[in-house]
C-alpha cells in the first residue's frame, strides 16, 4: 500500500530526509500518513536560525484521531520552514512526499548517510505487517 | 502460528471477515477487534451526515431480564424512569452506584410488561451483567440471562438509513419507517427477523438492529447493496467517536465514570428524583440540592490546537481548574470541539479559557451544545 521514493532516505519514525542544495528537507511518509488519517494540524515549534538535535522533536502533526511528535533526523539549523502547511496541513495527505516541514542544513559531521535507504524502510514496513 | 498474545486475547465479531474484505484497519477496542476506518475517518462521517454508514456494534453488552418484577428491578437500577414506557418503547439512562456515581449508561427497551433488554457498553459488560443478574437474582419473580455473546447489534445511521433498510422490509417497510424516535419493532430484513430500534449514537435518525450472530453478515451485505447507490458505506469507530461527539453523546471511561455523576454530566434530564427509591438516589437529591460543583461543558478551541481527552484545562492565569474528557476536530462544524469538566462558575456559555496542549496553550470558549443538530 505504501509508497516509498528512492530519492531520498527515511527514519524508523516513518519520516523522509532529502537532501535539496546544502539542506535536507524533512516530510512523513505516506505509512505515516496513512496510520493518521485526516491531517488537521502542522504545528512547527521552530522557526529559521534555529538549531535542532538529531532524534529531537521539532513539532507535532495531528490528525482527527491522533498527533505525532516530528523529530529532527539529523542535527543542524533550521533553514526553511514550509509556512503553507499552518493553513493547509491537509497538503500533507494530498502528496507527503511533496509537503516538506522543515529544511535543516546538517552541523559539522552531520548527514543523512546513516539514514534507511528506500530498501532499508521497505524493509521496515514489510515487518510492521502482519 | 501463533499470532501476538494482545492479539489473540482479542474477541472477534461475527462482521470480522467483512471488515477484513472491506479493508477496515482493525485495532483493540474493549477487547474486541473492531474497525476504526475503512476509507477514512472523515469520508464515513460525512457520509453518515449525508447518506448513510453501517457500524458493527457487536460488542455491547445485552441484558434481559424477564418475569413479573422484571421491571421493577430494572428500574430499581437506572437514574431514568422505565415505568412509563410501553411495549416497543426505549430509552436512553445512566446506572448509578449507591454513591451516585455512573456505573454505565444504557438503553433500556421494553418488549412487553414482562421482558425488559438492557444494553449496556462492551468495557462494562462484565461489571453490567453481575450488578443486574445480582439484583435479579436477590427478587422473587425476576430472570436473568447475559445475551451478548449471542447476539449481533447493527447500528444504520444517516437521513437515507431508515429509507434504505426499509427497503428489505417486505410488508414491513411502512411501519418500519413510521417508526417512532426510541420506538422499536420486530421485523424483517432480508428474509432474517430482526428487532429494529429508532436509536442511535451519531446525532442522526437511523437504526439499531438486533439479530442473531449467525445472520448478522447476511443483514450487514444486504444494507450495503440497498444502499450503495445511496452512498451507504461502512463507518468505523473512529467516525462514530467524531459524530457522537459532535452531536454531544456522552462516552463512558472518557466523559462519565464512576468519579462523575449524571447532573454534573449534563445528564439531569435523565435523572428522575420524584420517582420511587432507585440505587443513587439519595446521593443525587443531595447533588441536585446542593448544586453540582463542576459541569461537563461543549467547547470550542479558537486558538490553534486540538483538545485531547486527558488536556488540562486552565484558567487565564494558568492554573488548571479542569479537564478535557473528549475532543477532536468536528468535521461537520468544522471547529475544533471538546468536552471538559470546569467549575460551575466557569461553566457559562461564553466564557473564555485555555486548553493545555502539551505545552502548547490554545484559547478556548465553553459553547452551547450540541455543536451539531440535524435539521
Amino acid at each position: 500500500m505504501s509508497n516509498i521514493l528512492s530519492d531520498r532516505k527515511y527514519t524508523n519514525d516513518h519520516e523522509w530526509a532529502k537532501q535539496a542544495g546544502t539542506s535536507i528537507d524533512i516530510g512523513i511518509t505516506s505509512y505515516a500518513v496513512d496510520q493518521l488519517g485526516d491531517i488537521t494540524l502542522v504545528n512547527l515549534d521552530v522557526k529559521e536560525g534555529d538549531t535542532v538535535e538529531a532524534g529531537k522533536a521539532f513539532g507535532t502533526i495531528e490528525s482527527v484521531k491522533t498527533l505525532s511528535d516530528l523529530f529532527a533526523p539529523v542535527a543542524g539549523k533550521i533553514t526553511r520552514i514550509n509556512k503553507d502547511l499552518e493553513s493547509k496541513p491537509e497538503l500533507v495527505n494530498a502528496d507527503c512526499y511533496a509537503a516538506w516541514m522543515v529544511s535543516i542544513e546538517p552541523a559539522a559531521g552531520s548527514s543523512i548517510d546513516g539514514l534507511l535507504d528506500s530498501a532499508a524502510y521497505e524493509k521496515l514496513l514489510a515487518s510492521l505487517d502482519h | 502460528m501463533s499470532e501476538p498474545v494482545d492479539q489473540a486475547a482479542l474477541l472477534r465479531t461475527p462482521l470480522h471477515e467483512s471488515h477484513v474484505a472491506a479493508g477496515g484497519r482493525l485495532v483493540p477496542f474493549a477487547g474486541y477487534e473492531l474497525p476504526v476506518q475503512y476509507t477514512g475517518g472523515v469520508d464515513e462521517h460525512r457520509a453518515v451526515r449525508t447518506a448513510a454508514g453501517l457500524f458493527d456494534v457487536c460488542h455491547m453488552g445485552e441484558l434481559l431480564l424477564t418475569g413479573p418484577t422484571a421491571g421493577a428491578v430494572v428500574n430499581g437500577l437506572i437514574t431514568n424512569d422505565a415505568s412509563k414506557l410501553v411495549d416497543g418503547q426505549a430509552i436512553y439512562t445512566c446506572a448509578c452506584n449507591e454513591a451516585g456515581t455512573i456505573l454505565d449508561d444504557l438503553i433500556i427497551y421494553r418488549h412487553a410488561p414482562e421482558r425488559w433488554l438492557v444494553v449496556c457498553n462492551a468495557s462494562n459488560r462484565t461489571k453490567m451483567s453481575a450488578h443486574f443478574a445480582a439484583a435479579a437474582l436477590s427478587t422473587q419473580g425476576c430472570d436473568f440471562v447475559d445475551l451478548s455473546d449471542d447476539t449481533a447489534l447493527l447500528a444504520f445511521q444517516g437521513p437515507k438509513a431508515v429509507a434504505i433498510a426499509s427497503r428489505l422490509a417486505g410488508a414491513d417497510a411502512a411501519a418500519l419507517v413510521a417508526l417512532g424516535s426510541f420506538r422499536f419493532r420486530e421485523t424483517t430484513l432480508a428474509g432474517v427477523p430482526v428487532t429494529a430500534a429508532r436509536t442511535g449514537y451519531t446525532g442522526e435518525d437511523g437504526l439499531e438492529i438486533f439479530c442473531q450472530n449467525q445472520d448478522a453478515k447476511k443483514i450487514w451485505d444486504a444494507l450495503l447493496e440497498a444502499g450503495r447507490n445511496d452512498g451507504a458505506v461502512p463507518a468505523g469507530l473512529g467516525a462514530r467517536d467524531t459524530l457522537r461527539l459532535e452531536a454531544r453523546l456522552s462516552l463512558y471511561g472518557n466523559d462519565i465514570d464512576e468519579t462523575t455523576n449524571p447532573i454534573e454530566a449534563g445528564l439531569a434530564w435523565c435523572v428522575k428524583l420524584d420517582k420511587p427509591a432507585f440505587l443513587g438516589k439519595d446521593a443525587l437529591v443531595a447533588v441536585k440540592q446542593a448544586g453540582p460543583a463542576r459541569k461537563l461543558v461543549g467547547f470550542e478551541v479558537t486558538g490553534r490546537g486540538i483538545a485531547r481527552s486527558g488536556y488540562p484545562l486552565c484558567d487565564a492565569n494558568g492554573a488548571v481548574i479542569g479537564r478535557c474528557t473528549s475532543g477532536s476536530p468536528g468535521p461537520t462544524v468544522g471547529k475544533n470541539i471538546g468536552l471538559g469538566y470546569l467549575p460551575a462558575a466557569m461553566a457559562a456559555i461564553g466564557t473564555p479559557f485555555i486548553v493545555d496542549c502539551r505545552g502548547r496553550q490554545a484559547a478556548a470558549v465553553v459553547v452551547k451544545t450540541p455543536f451539531y443538530k440535524r435539521s
